[in-house]
């Protein structure tokens, strides 16, 4: 009898992680479009790296996209809950996060398939978090007036811009080391594209 | 206007200078949309759609402290402020149409001598910043039913001096704090502020506060908007 393998990468984690790569994409351009109409800080984003071309195109792609990120968002969080998928991210203690960073600056960090490491444990669940304020602030700056107790939460319209931007920040953040880390380690990629088989 | 006419105007309007415009991207003609148009509007319906669903008209707008008004006021248009229309209000009239059974003119006199009530609000720009202001006037459900407008219509459109023009849902007309408004801070409104008469809809984005409004309707015909028309989202509730 062969023994089971179960995929690295199941299925349904897989078709939302691709389905947020877009949406976060198209997300993140149209944002700093939109960011550019009124900039919070000193600077505005460059017109090659936004989607839209103008204010009121920026708004519409980000008002369409936001469904594909929330709902495939709500698909991943429920399956997860579901599944156990999330127990992936556990148990996390600052020791290790702590054990793995040094190992990770002296490239000793050993890898195994489908088991993560303390700082990707660390980084996934924080990526997670930021999308969970990214998606309720976007909601309080769409709808101060109906949406009220969100607006609260992030103390006022003013204040929730500014949430919005500092959890754009960190998923941007995120992206990029996750992208450099894919880069250096290349053979995570194919599991995430065909699921992959976990060493038995 | 033309396209062409209408889109360097809608530069100059957001203020970002022409440099940041990409050729070829969406909505750049609304009278020839293209695949993604087509997509984006289809979104946007549906954005309406839920907005309109989400719209509680027991919800109130918050209200702000005299001192947290921001003064002097914001001016935003499609124009820059020394272009803003200016109205003589000896000589004008609010004119009706549509479902409105006495559409007979009003003057800035008659209007003044409704009751009034007034509101600190806050004013979100489509473009992300605020502003608070103090601005007072007639509530728009009171004159709506005073004029006999159909109330089951589903808009309330709405004419400007300048040109532009925009359009609301009934369900949000009739919420309280929708006003025709015609004072800012306890005095009539000045010119670039949308004198003499503006509608503040403080459960609206900003470019949903039409200015110097000269002509009123309601509606069950879509009417569109200046902004709308090029592609913002209709209902735009906040």
């Amino acid at each position: 009898m062969k023994p089971t393998r179960k995929p690295i990468h199941p299925w349904p984690v897989r078709l939302t992680h691709w389905l947020n790569a877009l949406a976060i994409v198209m997300m993140i351009g149209s944002g700093w479009q939109i960011y550019d109409a009124s900039p919070l800080f000193g600077f505005r984003f460059p017109p090659l790296i936004t989607i839209g071309g103008w204010l009121g195109a920026a708004i519409a792609w980000h008002l369409a996209f936001m469904w594909l990120l929330v709902v495939n968002g709500l698909v991943y969080f429920t399956y997860s809950a579901a599944t156990g998928h999330f127990r992936k991210f556990f148990p996390l203690s600052p020791r290790a996060v702590w054990q793995d960073f040094r190992a990770a600056l002296r490239f000793r960090l050993p890898h195994e398939k489908g088991v993560y490491n303390a700082i990707q444990r660390l980084l996934y669940l924080g990526v997670l978090a930021a999308g969970v304020v990214i998606v309720l602030s976007g909601l309080a700056i769409w709808k101060p007036v109906q949406l009220w107790f969100l607006c609260d939460l992030m103390d006022g319209y003013r204040i929730a811009r500014y949430v919005h931007f500092f959890a754009m920040a960190v998923i941007v953040s995120f992206t990029c080391i996750h992208v450099l880390l894919v880069a250096l380690v290349p053979k995570v990629l194919p599991p995430m594209l065909t699921g992959g088989r976990q060493e038995p | 206007m033309s396209p062409i006419q209408r889109r360097a105007l809608l530069m100059r309007a957001l203020a970002l200078g022409a440099a940041t415009t990409l050729p070829g991207c969406n909505y750049e003609d609304p009278n020839h949309p293209d695949l993604a148009d087509d997509f984006l509007h289809a979104m946007s319906y549906w954005n309406d759609r839920v907005q309109q669903a989400l719209f509680d008209p027991h919800t109130l707008a918050p209200t702000f402290r005299p001192d947290q008004i921001t003064n002097p006021p914001r001016f935003n248009a499609f124009y820059s402020i020394s272009q803003a229309p200016v109205v003589d209000p000896a000589t004008y009239r609010l004119q009706l149409g549509g479902q409105i059974r006495d559409q007979t003119p009003w003057t800035l006199a008659a209007l003044n001598a409704l009751p009034q009530t007034s509101q600190i609000t806050r004013l979100v720009c489509v473009e992300g910043w605020r502003v608070i202001g103090q601005w007072s006037g007639v509530p728009l459900s009171d004159f709506l039913r005073r004029v006999g407008a159909d109330t089951t219509c589903r808009y309330v459109s709405f004419q400007c001096a300048d040109g532009y023009y925009s359009s609301i849902d009934m369900e949000s007309a009739l919420q309280p704090q929708t006003i025709l408004a015609l004072q800012f801070l306890g005095a009539p409104l000045t010119p670039p502020f949308g004198a003499p008469v503006r509608l503040r809809i403080p459960t609206k984005l900003g470019f949903k506060n039409p200015k110097s409004i000269v002509q009123l309707a309601v509606t069950n015909v879509y009417p569109g908007g200046y902004w709308e028309d090029q592609g913002y989202n209709w209902f735009s509730g906040s």
